[in-house]
């Protein structure tokens, strides 16, 4: 398998040096691929969407039908990761409380404790306590890292940033308290029923605006014939409706790293995981 | 001989793609682990979004934000990069970041019933069936 | 609206496939409802833009209303009509059909199940309508990214079979992404018809020639063609039974599509065939895929298995026929992409049938099933007809369309194969009919047949396999409308006159 793993990458590899030869010089700033469609975008952008992050611009309004299939990718990879992993029934395991004034452990096996009241509280199986120094910091950074999150995505017409970063900040927030406190406390805090209804929101956001803009009058995902119903010129239509997709990416990033995090640590069952 | 040079030189970064690009190849042939396979998967994905990335290289250029807006006499577009890659790599990004989601999903589940990620363990058990 | 036809069949769909997994969380029971209606919205739109392209000859949509090289443009003539409405339509059987096998494979995720579904339809609209290469990558991977996680939902060894598919599948979609990267390079476009006309003048480039082939074998890879056929029948066949009988007959011909598109739109048939002379090597290997998909299938003791070799032996027909390089062959290939999908289809709702009452799908197994069985039993029956090739089944007339293009193009080797193909299909069915006919009917209890007799499979199986096996002969009647009104003009326009 290896020598034909070799000669396969090696033929492949020389093929693809061969045809490097009629390529452009690297930085050459009169190749076709840095004149053609590059120029339109770069002169024509502004005027058109008033967003002067063009990247964004092309992103989300002369490209956004690509985006919106994107984001339905990250969909398909948190409901695919949802499905081929989440145990509905939680298995017959052991599980471990720890009353909370005594420190005393706890461990119950396959049995569930009636109703735990605030006295104990269950964790993990390999359980140590928590720093509270790592904890506290961690719980204090968060709303910081989410207001940066938002931050990235408000500011992507002007920034380098937009939907899917800030999303993945915004995931990131949870994921942090997560693995600082337990999972169980980062699903308290958004539990998994949200986590999916935010995920098909996001996209439903992105998509419902595009299918607006059929119902206003125009194409699917002119943002131009949005202009009827915000009251503005086409061009602040445009900047405008960006905005809401990329508020709609951001939405269904976050929740779908949430869930694979939550999925692919627990290996499914959602109550403990890293 | 010195044209060779030029070329090779005047072209070098899509040589180091080429060869990143082979290198998570081989991975994927040749490893046994599945683990392995997949961050070779993901070498040669993030080759392919730097080949294209340096794609949208152009000397002299700055990252394509518009400062001051438009400005009053219009963009030389000369003084931006391409903004077409980066915006078609974002979405090559996304599509591999889900795709290696669910191959570790599956990679999981695949380890749920085998108790082991080694490919010839796997299959020895398959046809012991 | 109407204008917005094309639009609304690939974004119809999506919208449902988010509402199902959000409504799931809320009310179970309305998912396949709701499945059913996007579904049925988007098939007939889809019969509605194949009657507006038959009058007008092509339909145009710009997305977000941008002209093409700068945004994404639909563009839709004959070709993109017939196969989006294939498939949706056949989607749309397949769902109503497959209900209760989902109900017992998945009983709760049926809602992510639904909405997966959707979104494989999606991707196999979008990647048949759009007129943008990088547009058709994305949908490709919507499209693979989906059938990788319906395919590991199986039981058993669907897992190892899907991580495989998913390896084989992301090289293959990597070289159709660096493929459309040279393109780039070489053009600074990515739109289909803006490519074509920028092409020519550096049809020499071997940049361009490596961009065709990077472009050919990450198509080749995802259609399953035969040296990388090898990830197919593990994943096909190791499937749940309503993801089996989806994806099946629907991805590999779409990217069968895709192939005969970047020849007759981006690359040009004098590129493909007069400058690169890739028609005869290319033959070549199609008549070994014929050989090798039949001789595996004969090696074959389950049913679904068998019949994903004889996909592969379908995938060698269609490449084959589309690189004759004349106009017969394309017109048996198109024709074969429309026939197949349904073929297929029949074969594996009767398998899927089967499982339903049999729990097995051992050749062994099948003994006195037409006893038990008839009306599935007859169906299958109709689909061997079809893929053996026996008037007046529409397999009859795209091998016939196949054949004689052959003959035109001198290619005996390539008649050859379709012959002994045909001639091992008559074994492999005769066989799987011998069994099911004259065999004693053992009952296998303590399989999972719960002890409960075997019978007729439920109604709301068998009346969408009747429609598809009546579907078989009523498409085989009107070949000649579809080969007049679609093809033809289809192959004209493109001055593909061989």
């Amino acid at each position: 398998m290896k020598a034909i793993g070799l000669i396969i990458v090696v033929l492949a590899g020389a093929l693809l040096l061969y045809s490097t030869q009629d390529f452009p010089f690297w930085g050459d700033p009169a190749s076709p691929a840095g004149t053609h469609t590059a120029t339109y975008y770069l002169t024509k952008a502004f005027e058109e969407t008033s967003v002067p992050n063009v990247v964004t611009a092309v992103l989300a309004d002369y490209r956004g039908f690509d985006t919106m299939f994107e984001t339905g990718v990250i969909f398909c990879a948190g409901l695919g990761c949802f499905v081929l992993l989440r145990l509905s029934r939680s298995r017959d395991e052991d599980s471990y409380y720890r009353h909370v004034a005594t420190g005393i452990t706890l461990h119950i096996k396959s049995a569930k404790i009636p109703d735990v009241s605030s006295e104990f509280e269950r964790i993990d199986t390999l359980w140590t306590p928590y720093d509270l120094i790592v904890k506290t910091v961690c719980r204090l950074l968060a709303p910081f890292v989410q207001l940066f999150g938002l931050y990235v995505i408000a500011h992507g017409h002007h920034s380098p940033g937009g939907g899917f970063q800030g999303g993945v900040i915004l995931g990131a927030s949870v994921i942090l308290i997560a693995i600082s406190h337990n999972m169980r406390t980062a699903i308290g805090r958004i539990s998994e029923k949200t986590i999916h209804i935010l995920m098909a929101v996001g996209v439903l956001l992105y998509s419902g605006i595009g299918a607006l803009c059929i119902l206003l009058g125009g194409n699917f995902l002119d943002y131009a014939s949005l202009s009827r119903i915000l009251f503005t010129n086409e061009i602040e239509a445009r900047s405008l409706g960006i905005l809401g997709v990329e508020v709609g990416v951001g939405i269904t990033v976050m929740a779908v790293m949430i869930t694979i995090y939550n999925n692919l640590s627990s290996d499914g069952r959602l109550d403990e995981g890293l | 001989m010195s044209d060779l040079v030029v070329t090779l030189l005047g072209k070098y970064n899509y040589w180091l793609c080429v060869i990143l690009m082979m290198i998570g190849l081989y991975a994927m042939i040749a490893k046994n682990n599945l683990i392995k396979k997949l961050v070779g998967m993901n070498i040669f994905q993030t080759s392919i979004i730097l080949f294209y990335v340096s794609i949208g290289c152009k000397k002299g250029a700055t990252i394509s934000i518009l400062e001051h807006g438009a400005g009053h006499h219009g963009v030389d577009p000369t003084h931006y990069i391409n903004p077409l890659p980066h915006v078609l790599m974002l979405t090559a990004i996304v599509v591999s970041v889900s795709t290696f989601g669910v191959a570790l999903a599956l990679a999981i589940k695949v380890y749920r019933k085998h108790k082991t990620l080694e490919e010839d363990e796997i299959l020895m058990q398959l046809r012991s069936e | 609206m109407t204008n917005h036809y094309p639009a609304l069949i690939v974004v119809l769909p999506l919208l449902f496939a988010f509402v199902v997994s959000g409504v799931a969380w809320v009310k179970k029971s309305l998912c396949f409802p709701l499945t059913i209606v996007g579904m049925g919205l988007s098939a007939g739109l889809s019969v509605c833009l194949l009657g507006r392209v038959a009058t007008t000859g092509l339909v145009e949509y710009r997305m977000g209303g941008w002209e093409t090289p700068w945004g994404i443009g639909y563009h839709v003539d004959y070709l993109n009509a017939l196969v989006v409405t294939v498939v949706t339509v056949l989607a749309f059987i397949n769902l109503i059909a497959t209900r209760k096998n989902v109900v017992e494979e998945t009983p709760e995720k049926a809602g992510a199940f639904y909405s997966l579904y959707l979104l494989f339809i999606v991707g196999l609209t979008g990647i048949v309508l759009t007129g943008d290469l990088f547009n058709l990558y994305v949908l490709l991977e919507v499209a693979s990214l989906t059938s990788y996680a319906l395919i590991g939902m199986g039981n058993g060894r669907a897992p190892m079979s899907a991580l495989n598919y998913l390896f084989v599948g992301t090289v293959g979609g990597c070289f159709y992404l660096l493929g459309v990267g040279y393109l780039y390079i070489m053009t600074g476009s990515l739109n289909m018809v803006d490519v074509a006309t920028l092409l020519p003048q550096m049809y020499h480039s071997s940049a361009v020639v490596m961009a065709f082939i990077f472009c050919l074998v990450g198509v080749g890879i995802k259609m399953a063609f035969f040296p990388l056929h090898m990830w197919l029948p593990n994943a096909y066949g190791f499937a749940p039974t309503a993801v089996g009988s989806l994806i099946a007959p629907l991805m590999t011909k779409v990217m069968v599509y895709v192939l005969i598109r970047l020849i007759l739109t981006v690359f040009s048939v004098d590129f493909a065939f007069v400058i690169l002379k890739m028609g005869d090597p290319m033959v070549w290997l199609s008549s070994l895929a014929i050989v090798a998909g039949a001789v595996f299938a004969l090696a074959q003791k389950n049913l679904k298995r068998m019949f994903c070799y004889i996909i592969v032996s379908e995938i060698g027909y269609m490449m084959g026929g589309a690189w004759l390089g004349n106009n017969t062959g394309m017109t048996g290939a198109i024709l074969h992409i429309f026939n197949d999908a349904i073929m297929t289809l029949c074969l594996f709702l009767c398998a899927g049938s089967i499982y339903y009452r049999v729990r097995g799908l051992e050749l062994d197994r099948l003994k006195g099933l037409f006893s038990k069985m008839p009306v599935t039993m007859a169906c299958l029956v109709a689909g061997a007809l079809s893929i053996i090739g026996v008037p007046p089944t529409c397999g009859f007339f795209s091998k016939w369309y196949l054949i004689s293009g052959g003959l035109e193009a001198g290619q005996y080797g390539f008649v050859a194969a379709l012959l002994f193909s045909s001639l091992v299909n008559v074994v492999l069915f005769f066989r799987v009919i011998e069994i099911s006919y004259y065999g004693d009917f053992e009952d296998h209890h303590g399989h999972g047949s719960s002890g409960e007799a075997v019978m007729e499979a439920p109604a709301s199986m068998l009346v969408p396999l009747l429609i598809v096996s009546i579907g078989l002969i009523v498409v085989g009647l009107y070949t000649g409308g579809i080969v007049n009104h679609l093809i033809n003009p289809l192959l004209l326009k493109q001055g593909f006159l061989g």
